[in-house]
């Protein structure tokens, strides 16, 4: 796995970006979207940032809709911790506490969009088991990875569902300060704007999904693979 | 920002904290901190800037410019503007969310004979 532990602190220098969206045809999501118009009510769970265009996809269409952003979840102070070595750690089981608490097999698709990328690497592993046991059985999830060629500066985005296999995609702009994370990652303001953690290989996702029955993969042009996963 | 001046909205401004049961039949606008309930089932309720509510609601309409924690059950309409960072469900007619706004919660939107028939 390829880590960006960037040495850099202090004060970001970049200036934000303009918050525009850029549309990006999603293959994972064209083959979700045969979901969209069953006749029963779905529940979806969607843990990207706060979409208005989102909720009203599903709303439109009689699905229940959660919303909750788990990057943001993760910048509480208070999850801050060690191992048994020393290291700093966040504290999974606090996080899981307070976040992602449903029934199990609750959901029938979880959107979790580029989240593996961009959470803190002691959540990844912990979220993902969660996400395993909120998800209804034959439920979905489709996940955004980054390939190799992505750079740490490569931004988060928050996913804007427009059509039935196209994306709007706004970058999550950036602030002026930047802080080390109680890990050691570096957060880019903080709530607002994120850096990504590390690279998954195709090995690593499928070992991160391993308790899943089926995995698909898409490759998209943007050096991002989409991931669907079936439990 | 101020509240919109109206001889039918009440207001509890930024230095006040209320627990316990709140209803009423005119308009609430909240800068202050509230936690139980509250019940304006033919008004609406504003939580301004500063508000910082903790408490089910129950109202025709609710606009969030601050912090509400709580399930929230309208009968018409819900705003979260901007500002807003909503820990809570929401089940109403209709609903507007600015870019920006923060939910974490369920969003369950009922169509009006649904609602009438309290389904």
């Amino acid at each position: 796995m390829k880590l960006f532990r960037s040495s850099s602190g202090g004060s970001e220098t970049t200036t934000p970006a303009a918050a525009q969206k850029i549309a990006r045809r999603s293959s994972g999501l064209g083959e979700l979207s045969r979901f969209w118009e069953a006749e029963t009510p779905l529940c979806v769970l969607d843990l990207g940032s706060t979409s208005a265009s989102n909720i009203r996809f599903f709303t439109e269409r009689s699905h229940k809709i959660y919303s909750e952003d788990l990057l943001v979840a993760s910048t509480d102070p208070s999850l801050a911790t060690k191992d048994e070595q020393g290291n700093p750690i966040l504290d999974s089981r606090r996080f899981l506490a307070d976040n992602v608490v449903y029934p199990a097999a609750h959901f029938d698709v979880v959107l979790c969009w580029n989240l593996p990328d961009y959470l803190d690497e002691s959540l990844v592993r912990p979220v993902m088991g969660r996400l395993w046991s909120v998800l209804k059985p034959g439920g979905m999830m489709l996940a955004f990875f980054h390939t190799k060629d992505a750079g740490p500066d490569s931004p988060c985005y928050r996913f804007h569902i427009v059509g039935k296999d196209t994306l709007e995609m706004q970058p999550i702009v950036l602030r002026r300060e930047t802080r080390r994370g109680s890990t050691g990652a570096v957060h880019t303001a903080v709530g607002e704007g994120f850096r990504l953690q590390r690279v998954f290989n195709n090995r690593h996702i499928e070992t991160l999904f391993r308790d899943f029955a089926s995995i698909k993969f898409f490759l998209a042009r943007d050096n991002v693979r989409e991931v669907l996963v079936v439990r | 920002m101020s509240a919109p001046l109206s001889a039918d909205l009440a207001q509890i401004g930024k230095s006040v904290v209320i627990k316990g049961e709140l209803s009423g039949s005119e308009d609430l606008y909240v800068d202050g901190q509230v936690e139980g309930s509250i019940s304006l089932k033919n008004n609406s309720l504003t939580v301004g800037p500063h508000g910082q509510v903790k408490a089910s609601v129950e109202a025709k309409g609710v606009v969030v410019q601050g912090k509400l924690d709580g399930n929230v059950q309208a009968s018409d309409r819900v705003e979260l503007r901007k500002s807003a960072i909503m820990n809570g469900d929401i089940s109403t007619v209709r609903i507007s969310i600015e870019e920006g706004a923060f939910l974490k919660g369920k969003i369950d939107i009922q169509g009006r004979a649904e609602k009438a028939a309290g389904k």
